[in-house]
């Protein structure tokens, strides 16, 4: 029996890499062969789907238009997020579990109950279409996250750390942004995954407040499908692109994704 | 955390996170709430009307129907992805280079934006030029998701799992690193069956994260919308709808505001109350 404990995983990851291979191997077709044979590996093997997504603006602004407002929610995310979860993690104040748990609650909404609200609240302070829109509006759901990753993190580290640095004559700042911050690397570097990782792949608000300027590549995909008839390999290319960065960052925090999943949703 | 310093100025760490939460949670909230007990007739003009849409949407067949097909949903993927993911959080490498190769490989589906994965399956499973519905129609099986409700479903639920199973792998992962090799010698040396080392050690010492993976997978399919919506669009017929689905069919597609958001409140309370059921029974199995 031990000897074949292998088959699971490897049956589990054949699993998980066929749709992708199938959606990399329609992106090297042209869309007639897609539709007229059906084949495992492209026969007429062309790069024309690539070449039309990085030289048609409308197409390359997309990604421009997505990495930009996942990079800022990111950025603003783990910034508010890191006083908050330091004051969780070390002190006691007036109302602090039942805002924890407040929270957390902002994490169970529907996306879609917050739709409409969300167009009328971002159109009524001028943001609507603007990536500044949707990165906040991501925060409904990143910062929260972002503090109990980052809670997790601080609480594992012993209080005597900043005993130590106060009696030596530190200030709070100089020591939460010299020693302490450089202690909790590895936990900002998980919440800045997480973050980046629910806002490139949430798409529900991204379209509802975009339209032109600020239009995420998930939405350019979907209204050129509807536009330019069923353009499958361009398509397939498209969402192929998507991957792309998701497996980038993933490369980079390997060492630390399961910590950060167990830590992280506490 | 017992030791923690009594400090209210602390508020001042946490206002950021506060203002900004609630600017994005509190006011749409109120607007929902507002919406849920008045009806318009355009122009802006609104009149008050009480709980009549809350009274509507729970009489409603189609809420009914709705509500059924997600809680019959979220039951059938929680019962494949949970012992599943455990399943193969066992039998996976516990460390080294491979260890690191499945975990980057098995987390790629959920950094892949939500529509992207519909339309993939999508084409992966389309009859005519899908590989999937290709292998299944090769074994004499008529399948077509577009038009067979049962096909639909299967197609949905086997997304689902594709998506979200490694969830459940990373975080399962995660809490059997935490066992102490310690556990594990002194099981072997008491000649300890493996379902024994399963059972007695492995999932107690789980039994947290588990938590988390349920609680997670509950929410999260709950709320899905944009995959179900690329790959079925609902269909055939209303099969697949899901509750967020035909919530914002009614408030974007008929812009009937008043019963939408009457129903979001009801849907969100739903989400709310199932959560902290779960939450404190598994809460309470712990504290036995």
């Amino acid at each position: 029996m031990r000897k074949f404990t292998w088959l699971a995983p490897t049956l589990y990851i054949l699993f998980l890499m066929l749709p992708i291979y199938w959606l990399l191997n329609m992106s090297f077709k042209t869309t007639n062969e897609i539709l007229n044979n059906f084949t495992l590996w492209p026969q007429n093997f062309t790069l024309d789907n690539y070449i039309k997504i990085f030289t048609d603006p409308t197409w390359y602004n997309g990604y421009f238009n997505s990495l930009t407002y996942v990079l800022i929610n990111t950025a603003i995310s783990v910034t508010v997020a890191l006083p908050a979860a330091y004051a969780f993690s070390r002190y006691r104040f007036l109302g602090d579990k039942h805002m924890f748990f407040w929270l957390l609650t902002n994490r169970m909404a529907p996306p879609a109950v917050f739709a409409l609200p969300f167009f009328q609240l971002y159109s009524a302070v001028n943001l609507f279409d603007t990536h500044i829109a949707v990165a906040l509006a991501h925060g409904l759901f990143n910062i929260p996250l972002a503090v109990w990753i980052l809670e997790g993190f601080m609480s594992g580290v012993p209080k005597q750390l900043d005993e130590t640095a106060y009696v030596d004559g530190y200030s709070f700042w100089r020591f939460f942004l010299r020693i302490f911050l450089p202690t909790i690397a590895a936990g900002i570097g998980v919440a800045a995954f997480f973050c980046f990782m629910f806002s490139w792949v949430e798409l529900l608000l991204a379209k509802t407040l975009t339209s032109v300027a600020a239009k995420p590549i998930a939405a350019t995909m979907t209204r050129t499908a509807s536009t330019a008839g069923y353009e499958l390999g361009l398509l397939a290319a498209a969402g192929s692109l998507t991957i792309v960065p998701g497996a980038f960052v993933i490369y980079f925090v390997r060492n630390y994704i399961a910590k950060g999943f167990a830590l992280g949703r506490v | 955390m017992n030791n923690k310093t009594a400090y209210p100025k602390a508020w001042l760490f946490v206002l950021p996170v506060v203002a900004l939460v609630a600017f994005n949670a509190l006011i749409p909230l109120m607007t929902v709430v507002n919406y849920s007990v008045q009806e318009t007739f355009g122009n802006n003009v609104f009149f008050f009307e009480g709980v009549k849409w809350f009274e509507e949407v729970l009489n409603s067949e189609r809420f009914h129907a709705s509500l059924l097909r997600q809680l019959a949903f979220t039951g059938i993927i929680l019962a494949i992805e949970i012992p599943l993911g455990v399943a193969i959080a066992l039998t996976m490498p516990a460390r080294g280079i491979w260890a690191s190769v499945c975990l980057v490989l098995m987390a790629l589906p959920l950094l892949i934006p939500w529509n992207v994965v519909g339309a993939m399956w999508n084409i992966f499973a389309l009859p005519e030029i899908g590989l999937l519905g290709q292998m299944i129609n090769g074994m004499g099986i008529d399948y077509n998701f577009t038009q067979q409700p049962m096909a639909a479903w299967f197609t949905t639920i086997l997304m689902d799992v594709w998506h979200w199973t490694s969830l459940v792998v990373l975080l399962a992962y995660a809490g059997l690193r935490s066992i102490p090799d310690a556990y594990y010698q002194a099981a072997k040396i008491d000649g300890a069956s493996g379902w024994a080392v399963f059972r007695y050690i492995q999932l107690p010492k789980m039994k947290r994260v588990l938590t988390i993976a349920v609680l997670l997978r509950f929410m999260d399919s709950f709320m899905i919308y944009t995959e179900p919506f690329v790959l079925t669009g609902g269909g055939p017929g209303n099969a697949t709808t899901f509750l967020s689905i035909d919530l914002v069919k009614i408030a974007l597609g008929q812009f009937d505001l008043g019963p939408a958001a009457a129903m979001s409140l009801i849907y969100f309370l739903i989400v709310l109350l199932l959560s902290w059921v779960f939450y404190t029974l598994m809460m309470r199995d712990e504290e036995q």
